[in-house]
């Protein structure tokens, strides 16, 4: 199933980047794809931000909200992207202090 | 047209090679919160080698490891790499590229291939600067996802670590540089809410998708131009692969 994920994903992005350099311009440069094509990492990336820091696996398959030491994890790496600190930086504080959280 | 003046092509490659360089620590990171998600080593490296896109393979391991459906990872992937088609767009009558050529480049299109060559003064520069920069990233990300993903298979136990933690930080880290526009504040916000009143209601991966229909509505109802930037030069570090 996973194998299946990873090789659709990659045709599927291969294509996407061919697709660029293959249409003629016109078809997709248009205001309305473009506006949409902009938003939809953003709404994807919030979204992933939201449900990484706040869901958790239920007993029966299902989720629900929690708050636990991935919120203190988010906290940290909100502030270390306010002091422009790099991408490694961030992801690891993250992960630390939800890590020391969790020892506490 | 005229050939590269040396000193001139150096100072490409190099710049090529510096952003290979920065890209290195995102593929680490990629690596071992693959295998934390659940991938194993393998699939975690073909990810990177074949999809070789940073923020469609974050996705995909993301809602993965949030205990979401395979497929559900893969069609948030592909909604992310749908960013590639406009910087190819872009790139097309700049590069000038067909046939075979245009099929092997086509692979290199990400957001920092695009940044570094759309800013160029000529068609040699901009193909120096989207090849320079396209094989530095892939080499170093490839190795980097590698060398993560063996590290973060000996650590053991993803959630001691704060790995599950990482995971936000790093779709906060590629979130961050886009949140200077207003629409796309609003947009994030949206996104946010309606995937956490989902959460309990569907299954795992599906809120994330949803959210898909956030981009989808305000891009309906918004009225102004706001063309889609390709990410600049100074906006790499905390950007992300594309």
């Amino acid at each position: 199933m996973i194998w299946g994920a990873v090789l659709g994903c990659a045709v599927g992005c291969y294509l996407l980047k061919l697709a660029g350099l293959s249409v003629p311009p016109r078809v997709l440069e248009r205001p309305l794809v473009r506006r949409i094509a902009d938003l939809i990492p953003v709404a994807l990336l919030a979204a992933l931000v939201a449900v990484q820091v706040f869901a958790t696996s239920g007993g029966n398959g299902g989720q629900h909200l929690a708050v636990d030491a991935r919120l203190a994890g988010l906290a940290a790496a909100v502030v270390a992207l306010l002091l422009r600190a790099p991408f490694i930086v961030v992801v690891v504080l993250a992960a630390v202090v939800a890590a020391l959280i969790r020892l506490a | 047209m005229s050939a590269l003046e040396p000193a001139r092509r150096r100072s490409i490659i190099r710049d090529g090679l510096a952003v290979g360089v920065a890209t290195g620590a995102y593929g680490l990171s990629f690596g071992a919160i693959a295998v934390t998600s659940g991938l194993d080593v393998w699939q975690a490296c073909a990810l990177s080698l074949l999809a070789f896109t940073g923020a469609s393979q974050f996705a995909l391991v993301g809602v993965v490891g949030a205990g979401g459906a395979p497929l559900s990872g893969m069609v948030a992937g592909l909604l992310l790499g749908t960013r590639n088609t406009l910087y190819g767009l872009r790139l097309s009558t700049l590069l000038g590229l067909r046939g075979a050529r245009r099929t092997a480049a086509a692979h290199l299109v990400i957001d920092e291939s695009t940044a570094m060559s759309v800013t160029r003064e000529s068609r040699e520069a901009a193909r120096m600067g989207f090849l320079a920069t396209g094989l530095s990233v892939f080499v170093l990300w490839n190795l980097a996802t590698f060398v993560g993903a063996l590290a973060g298979d000996a650590l053991g136990d993803p959630k001691a670590w704060g790995f599950d933690s990482a995971v936000g930080g790093a779709f906060l880290a590629l979130l961050w540089p886009r949140l200077k526009d207003r629409r796309n504040q609003l947009c994030a916000v949206l996104a946010v809410a309606l995937a956490l009143v989902l959460v309990p209601l569907v299954p795992a991966g599906v809120p994330v998708l949803a959210a898909g229909g956030v981009a989808l509505g305000l891009g309906l109802v918004g009225r102004d131009d706001d063309p889609t930037e390709v990410p600049h030069q100074h906006d790499l570090p905390e950007g992300g692969l594309g």
